[in-house]
């Protein structure tokens, strides 16, 4: 692999500094911005290349299951501050709940069974893989908490009217569950059908240039790609299967937004 | 015979109830200025909202103790707007016995039911097509299709001009009669009232003021 000499390095920062001159040129007040954005980048990366490096020169079980539960813990502040309107304590508990054990649960499957590493905290294999699949649980939480908060607050009048016909609360929210589970999946269904002629995933390119088989890298990418699936799939389905009953109250009634 | 009996009922500070009791098989309307508390009145008897203090009995039964979804199932109720899902008349009136766990209705029962709301329009209509009144009427036909003990109404004919609510009215109660049926029914109409009720209770800013 071609080592990228520190003036090389460099030189890539020079599409920042385009980006800065169109910024002036066309009048767009996004400078401070992008040169912050640019900052964080780089030093968030940099300090995660070192603590990888550490921890893959220093395997340990304790370490590598502290690094996944932060990456969790980074995921459900994530997605907290991306939703809109207020999370009810409740509703905050369920989503914590549901990133954790619906992506760990997905993970220890894919690690242990699909790809059956050894030993089983290989930092190696386990971070990259488990930053997959929690961000793209994060993002499909994300998209499919908000869709279902939407609907519950735009659709009261028809919730309400379907329990006063005697529809149970499950049978009442149904279609807007379903709905949020569908928003959330979409994304990853849809990116399985660019896959390979739109774009090289990150995955496959960066095995590819660190000198592996194209055909090793397109079966951890494959088998990633389904790995991810199914983290999205089981955190959100825990996510809008209990989010729901938190509208609800124990008599099956649609709560007020004060009482939630 | 007594179905329904409200002692010391308070919800928030919107509705205040000292007693009163809902006969079975009669026909009560619910008249009073809006904002007075009449929906509040009628969602505490099927558990839509819940007591702040006081208690309800149903069939002498502590209302607290019913299962909500079943309670709902037996004391209907019709919200104010009419509830209507996208697709067709038919699919939108089987929706009530559908949501209360029931068996679908035959399309002659569903075309009896549409006669008695005088809704002459075919089953396979698009909902979409339909004018407020004849919404209305999809949704009483809903709930007279569910065949419950107790119907509670909101405003059920509000959208229809005075002589087809005259119309659509009296041949619903006369179902409901003859089924021996429970019905409340919030109006803004006098009229209504006078005509079919068999008791007017008359809701002023949260307290029953005239019976």
């Amino acid at each position: 692999m071609i080592d990228i000499e520190l003036w090389r390095m460099l030189a890539a920062y020079g599409f920042v500094v385009l980006v800065l001159f169109i910024f002036q040129w066309r009048g767009i007040a996004r400078k401070t911005q992008l040169i912050v954005a640019t900052l964080r980048m780089t030093i968030q990366l940099m300090i995660a290349g070192y603590v990888l490096a550490y921890i893959f020169e220093h395997p340990h079980p304790l370490v590598v299951v502290g690094v996944v539960l932060g990456m969790v813990a980074f995921a459900i502040g994530t997605i907290y501050r991306r939703l809109d309107g207020p999370l009810s304590l409740r509703l905050k508990r369920v989503i914590a709940l549901s990133m954790a054990s619906g992506s760990i649960l997905a993970l220890v499957y894919f690690l242990g069974v699909v790809l059956h590493v050894t030993p089983w905290f290989e930092p190696r294999y386990v971070l990259p893989i488990a930053g997959m699949m929690i961000g793209n649980a994060m993002t499909g939480v994300t998209l499919g908490m908000q869709s279902l908060m939407t609907a519950m607050d735009e659709s009261r009048d028809t919730i309400e009217g379907s329990l006063m016909l005697g529809a149970t609360p499950e049978r009442a929210v149904k279609p807007y569950v379903d709905r949020a589970f569908d928003a959330a999946v979409l994304p990853t269904l849809n990116s399985f059908i660019g896959m390979g002629i739109v774009f090289l995933p990150g995955l496959m390119t960066g095995q590819i240039i660190a000198g592996a088989n194209p055909v090793t890298a397109i079966q951890y990418q494959i088998v990633t790609m389904l790995g991810v699936l199914g983290g999205v799939a089981m955190s959100v389905i825990l996510a809008t299967q209990l989010g729901y009953r938190t509208y609800f109250s124990k008599d099956a009634r649609l709560l007020r937004p004060d009482e939630r | 015979m007594t179905l329904f009996h409200l002692q010391d009922v308070q919800f928030l500070d919107v509705l205040h109830v000292d007693e009163l009791t809902i006969e079975r098989g009669k026909t009560t309307c619910i008249v009073g200025t809006s904002g007075a508390g009449k929906s509040t009145l009628v969602r505490l008897l099927n558990r839509m909202n819940p007591l702040t203090s006081g208690t309800i009995t149903y069939e002498g039964v502590d209302l607290e103790t019913i299962d909500p979804v079943a309670l709902r199932r037996d004391v209907v109720m019709l919200a104010q707007t009419p509830l209507l899902f996208k697709g067709t008349v038919e699919e939108n009136v089987q929706k009530g016995v559908q949501f209360a766990e029931k068996e679908e209705k035959t399309k002659e029962e569903i075309a009896r039911a549409l006669e008695t709301v005088s809704l002459a329009i075919d089953g396979a209509t698009d909902v979409a097509k339909l004018s407020g009144g004849e919404k209305q009427r999809v949704a009483l036909a809903r709930v007279l299709l569910m065949d419950p003990n107790v119907y509670l109404l909101d405003e059920p004919t509000s959208a229809l001009d005075p002589g087809t609510e005259e119309e659509v009215m009296r041949a619903f109660l006369e179902e409901t009669k003859r089924r021996q049926q429970t019905v409340l029914i919030i109006t803004h109409s006098r009229d209504v009232a006078e005509q079919f009720a068999d008791r007017i209770i008359t809701v002023e800013k949260g307290r029953i003021v005239h019976d």
